[in-house]
């Protein structure tokens, strides 16, 4: 399950190219041969960049993931008014009845 | 003191190693190795990231707001309340509570989730570890444990249309309601520690049972407030690598877990005898055929991109909460199973029935406290009591029917003082609000006779009225015995010690 | 001094003193507005009617007793801020129609100040760019010169502030998209402390990032706004529980005890000798006001960029997924529901956008996380201790707010030349810190004077400090006074300058 720990040193990074494909079906943006290309090139390009930072020595460095130190920021649980239904469903690119419709679902997609 | 110690202090059965070998099942030559996934929603007034209502069903889509169903620029805050159920969830099963625990995003598209992630703990969830202590059907006790519970956010429900029966194959559309969107909800992960279906029914009772006691989810099963995939696999009796696992999905029901495993058992040894290979897939159970069937064939590996989410800042679980929680919790469905079952020696089906009724158990305790019979009390608690709670509707607890009285009553009985049929009759009258059963017996001059005397005198009156049956009797039909002795009671209106009059009649006739 | 050239403090000030009617002001506006955003294109949507309704319940509550801090003040609402009942777009064909049912914390606190939202302003697509020209429905130019962009993302804002349609524009700043514009368009633009500004109702680029702040002409305007929108909000969980001291009281006029960091690694030499000159007179100036100049060194300031461009995409990815087609904004329909999400996000982004998106999706995958997102967040944590480090010996900062003037659109077609436009400013956003600029001198191109910003930047939750030096340094320079509008904007159809 845990394949986002994979270690993989980043001076490996500069030379993989971007499966541009893959990670558009990910994010779920379809691309033209065109944009391939060019995404392809211009994200190329910008990982040369940012590889720089493979230059730091990071290993005994904490990550910051936010810059606020809050915690346990908590709510009350405490009931609070909705939104009403027409306007809720006045924004759906299309409804049925009380719902919101959308085409198919193939199974794969969960 | 913790309810987990007090379960050891029982020194109940200790849990056997593998199944049990439900029928047909997992024969001698195979086991089986499952784990089991559940989904649990906890019960909140709102839910988990705003303030809707966490209310089941309802008008489509009138349960959103801006937060959960994820319009622009909307942020999520975390509810206090679903923190500390998940807290005591995890010392229900002795988890570990880590300190430090963080939400995570786990990024996939499913029209259904507003967000198109949905936020989860990936590797810092708020329990780890920890055990379900369970029992089976014969009182074996049993454990599971536990990889960890982690807290993240229900998905709104989908309607499948087009395809005749609701299924999404075939399906040309899907309706969306939102209203279940955001609902907290603890995912239970269990290690694969499970080995025939019995073993796993006991397992998402003994979930159930806890959860429910904890008062931290409803558990309905059929409200879809608690919904489980099981990993089955199989491997050679003595195997120590696992088999390829089949993930099960669409179960609705105990039961249907229970069909569903013992079905998929069956399959996967089919398939291996016949010289074939089990593959990883999800196979759907489906209810109607009663078999599994392929949902989802190539399984890909999900590329879930966890990050931990900017939006909600970390939960530092402070020692004095955690504390807290475990001082307020009740006995635990295991502690108290074992002592009903091996201490007062109830029947595993009386002590299952008491653990799933709390506030019953608690009663129950009361009245054993009382009068230190555990055995008269589970006949009156279970027996006349429960039925009068069912025909009035009103329960045992609530009733008029006070520990104390139950405790008198078996007093009463013990010593002799009233016969079992005038017992039966002051449950009535105690439940109708007449109070103490000693004052009733007393008022009323109820209190049993063996004045030796008062009964040869209604021995003689029974059998001077009825010549016919002595005659009988003397000619050898003893089976007359009941219903002189019956006639004896009658006239004692109750009161004549039933021994004692079966002791003088037989004298008097032989 | 015409009506619209007024400050929002003075604006306020008359407004609760009954010597000119917010109507008046907002009318006055309004008609600025109409007479030369056709060629401007600072906003997206005007709001004649919420803006007039909202001046009248103003003069109602003035004529009540009541003093609010903003009376009248005309603002332009970036198109990231929701509005209930306008159209809020972000600069995007994906939410093209989308009418905000609510309004998020800032924007209402604005509003119950007093405050008049005029129009809803332009801005790079999902705040994603630093010209404005990612837009995907305007094209907004800068009111000094036509013929430049007016910086970005909050270009709209800045634009409409730099040529009086408002007096407070609200920006969101995730890498320098507050200060950069403020700089091009010669204004003031203020970034506070990440966490000080509620984010409720912001639409979001990157989380962690994101942070609304106020573009003005002067700086007592930015403290002004500053102090009505800041402060604690249940709904967002980021927002900063801790007690706010009010900025627009505290501004003074030198800058006497103040020890100011030049850093080391922004020698400004390298980016050309007109542009050297004014800054090396801005520190001078800086001095002049009884600052002590320190140098300082901020040895992983220049991986900031490569840092960002990991951080913000990976947040974005995910971010925007809910732009999906399901449940508002665009959809293009497909045969199923996959072919659905990949059509309308296809359709509904622009070119930056994906890009963002793609690299981010990428930095998160399965196998790449650690090497890119968990490293990226290392080397923050070292940049903030940078400036940690910077901030023992020295009370503020000050450098560049962007790496050239405003340029000439379309100057920059290759991305990464138009991220560089931002080295001086991310920083600061990953280190969290309040950050401004505020206008330093011009370079003159061409003939014509080009404005450029002074950035200073304070430790976190030290905006008191920040406002005031650069309250200071405005009040000795003036240089917003030499903004000159761009001729073409005087030549109006429908009469001159209110
Ligand atoms: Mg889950
Ligand atoms: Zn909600």
């Amino acid at each position: 399950m845990n394949s986002q720990s994979t270690k993989r040193s980043i001076l490996s990074l500069s030379s993989d190219k971007i499966d541009i494909r893959y990670v558009a079906k990910l994010a779920r943006i379809a691309l033209t041969d065109d944009e391939v290309q060019r995404f392809g090139q211009q994200l190329g390009d910008l990982l040369e960049h940012v590889n720089v930072i493979s230059k730091l020595d990071t290993d005994s460095i904490p990550a910051t993931a936010q810059v606020v130190e809050s915690r346990n920021v908590e709510r009350e649980d405490e009931v609070r008014p909705c939104l009403d239904r027409k306007t809720v469903l006045s924004m759906a690119p299309q409804a049925q009845g009380s719902f919101f419709r959308v085409p198919r679902i193939i199974a794969e997609d969960g | 003191m913790s309810n987990i110690e007090s379960a050891h202090a029982v020194g109940g059965p200790q849990p056997s190693a593998g199944g049990r070998g439900a029928e047909g099942a997992a024969p001698s030559k195979w086991e089986a190795v499952i784990g089991i996934e559940c989904h649990v929603e906890l019960k909140t007034n709102s839910k988990m990231f705003c303030g809707c209502a966490n209310e089941f069903g309802g008008e489509p889509n009138t349960k959103v707001c801006p937060v959960c169903l994820a319009l622009p620029g909307a942020l999520p805050v975390a509810n206090r309340v679903a923190i500390e159920h998940m807290i005591a969830a995890g010392l229900a099963f002795d988890a570990q509570i880590p300190e430090f625990s963080k939400f995570d995003r786990k990024n996939y598209f499913y029209p259904d989730m507003p967000k198109d992630y949905q936020i989860s703990q990936f590797d810092m969830p708020l329990t780890q570890g920890g055990v379900v202590r369970y029992w089976l059907e014969d009182g074996t006790m049993k454990e599971c444990r536990l990889t960890r519970i982690h807290l993240e956010e229900d998905t709104g429900k989908s309607t499948h249309s087009g395809s005749g029966d609701g299924r999404i194959a075939g399906s040309s559309h899907s309706l969306i309601d939102f209203n279940r969107a955001g609902v907290p909800l603890m995912e239970c992960v269990s290690e694969p520690e499970i080995h025939n279906a019995d073993e796993a029914v006991g397992y998402l009772e003994a979930l159930k049972r806890t959860f429910v006691q904890l008062g931290v989810s409803d558990v309905k099963m059929e409200e879809g407030s608690l919904r489980c995939d099981a990993n089955v696999s199989i491997r050679p009796v003595g195997a120590k690598e696992l088999g390829t696992k089949a993930e099960i999905k669409n179960m609705n029901s105990f039961r249907s877990v229970h069909r569903a495993i013992e079905s998929e058992i069956a399959r996967q040894i089919e398939i291996v005898e016949s010289g074939g290979r089990v593959v990883q897939e999800t196979r759907g159970w489906d209810e109607v055929t009663g078999t599994t069937h392929t949902m989802r064939s190539k399984e890909q590996a999900h590329d879930y991109r966890y990050f931990p989410d900017p939006d909600l800042v970390p939960v530092e679980v402070d020692r004095a909460t955690v504390e807290r929680i475990r001082k307020d919790m009740p006995e635990l469905p295991p502690a108290r199973f074992a002592r009903y079952h091996c201490e007062f020696k109830l029947s595993v089906a009386q002590a299952t029935q008491l653990v799933e009724n709390a506030p019953l158990a608690e009663y129950f305790d009361a009245c054993v406290n009382a009068s230190k019979n555990a055995q008269q009390s589970v006949n009156f608690v279970l027996g006349d009591l429960s039925r009068l709670a069912n025909e009035s509707d009103t329960p045992v607890y609530e009733s008029p029917v006070k520990p104390q009285h139950v405790a008198e009553l078996i007093t009463l009985v013990e010593s002799n003082t009233i016969n079992s049929k005038i017992a039966k009759e002051l449950v009535g009258r105690m439940w109708k609000g007449e109070g103490a059963p000693k004052s009733i017996v007393e008022k009323e001059g109820l209190a049993q006779t063996s004045d030796p005397g008062a009964i040869d005198g209604f021995i003689d009156g029974v059998l001077a009225a009825n010549e016919k049956s002595v005659a009988d009797y003397k000619g050898g039909k003893t089976n007359v015995m009941g219903f002189l002795v019956g006639q004896v009671m009658k006239a004692s209106r109750g009161k004549a010690n039933p021994a004692l009059v079966q002791e003088r009649m037989k004298e008097k006739l032989t | 001094m015409s009506t619209v050239e007024r400050s929002g403090v003075d604006v306020a000030r008359a407004v609760n003193a009954r010597e000119i009617s917010a109507r008046e002001v907002t009318d006055a506006t309004l008609g600025q507005i109409d007479a030369v955003d056709e060629r401007l294109g600072a906003y997206l949507t005007r709001l004649h009617d919420m803006a007039r309704a909202a001046a009248d319940r103003v003069d109602a509550r003035i004529a009540g007793g009541e003093k609010l801090a903003m009376a009248g003040v005309p603002v332009a609402v970036k198109d990231n801020m929701c509005l209930a009942g306008t159209r809020t777009t972000c600069g995007s064909k994906i939410l093209e129609n989308w009418i905000a049912p609510y309004t998020g914390t800032a924007v209402q606190r604005i509003l119950d100040a007093g405050g008049i939202p005029v129009g809803k302003s332009n801005m790079d697509e999902f705040a994603m760019g630093s010209s404005c020209e990612n837009s995907a429905l305007l094209q907004t130019r800068n009111p000094l010169d036509l013929s430049r962009v007016p910086g970005g993302s909050s270009g709209g804002s800045a634009a409409a502030v730099s040529a009086h349609l408002a007096a407070v524009g609200l920006g969101s700043d995730t890498g320098g998209s507050i200060r950069e514009p403020g700089a091009f368009c010669g204004v003031v633009g203020f970034k506070p402390t990440y966490g000080r500004v509620s984010r409720y109702g912001l639409i979001a680029f990157a989380s962690s990032l994101d942070q609304i702040g106020p573009l003005t002409r002067t700086v007592e305007d930015a403290a002004l706004a500053y102090d009505v929108m800041a402060g604690y909000d249940p709904m967002d969980s980021t927002s900063i529980d801790r007690p706010l001291e009010p900025t627009f009281s505290a501004l003074r006029d030198d800058l006497r005890g103040k020890r100011i960091g030049i850093v080391k690694e922004f020698e400004t030499g390298k980016l050309g000798a007109a542009i050297d000159a004014v800054y090396k007179q801005a520190y001078r100036d800086l001095e002049k006001l009884g600052a002590e100049l320190i140098e300082v060194s901020l040895p992983t300031a220049d991986y900031g960029l490569a840092t960002y461009y990991l951080i913000a995409p990976a947040e974005c990815s995910s971010n925007l997924a809910r732009f999906d087609g399901v449940r508002y904004g665009l959809r293009v329909e497909g045969n199923d529901v996959g072919e659905m999400y990949e059509a309308t996000r296809a359709a509904g982004f622009g070119p930056e956008v994906k890009r963002r998106i793609l690299i981010g999706t990428y930095a998160l995958s399965s196998g790449y996380y650690d090497a890119y997102y968990v490293k990226a967040q290392k080397v923050r944590t070292l940049i903030g201790d940078d400036f940690k480090k910077a901030f023992a010996t020295c009370d503020l900062i000050a450098c560049p707010a962007a790496s050239s003037p405003a340029f000439v659109s379309g100057a920059k077609s290759d991305p990464y030349s138009m991220y560089l436009m931002d080295y001086y400013t991310i920083p600061m956003s990953l280190a969290g810190l309040p950050a401004l600029s505020v206008p330093c001198g011009s370079v003159s191109v061409e003939g014509k004077s080009v404005p450029m910003g002074l950035q200073l930047c304070a430790p976190i939750f030290a905006e008191r400090e920040l406002l005031s030096a650069a309250h200071a340094y405005e009040k000795a320079t003036m240089h917003y006074k030499n903004n000159k509008l761009d001729v073409s904007l005087h030549r109006a159809p429908t009469g001159n300058l209110v």
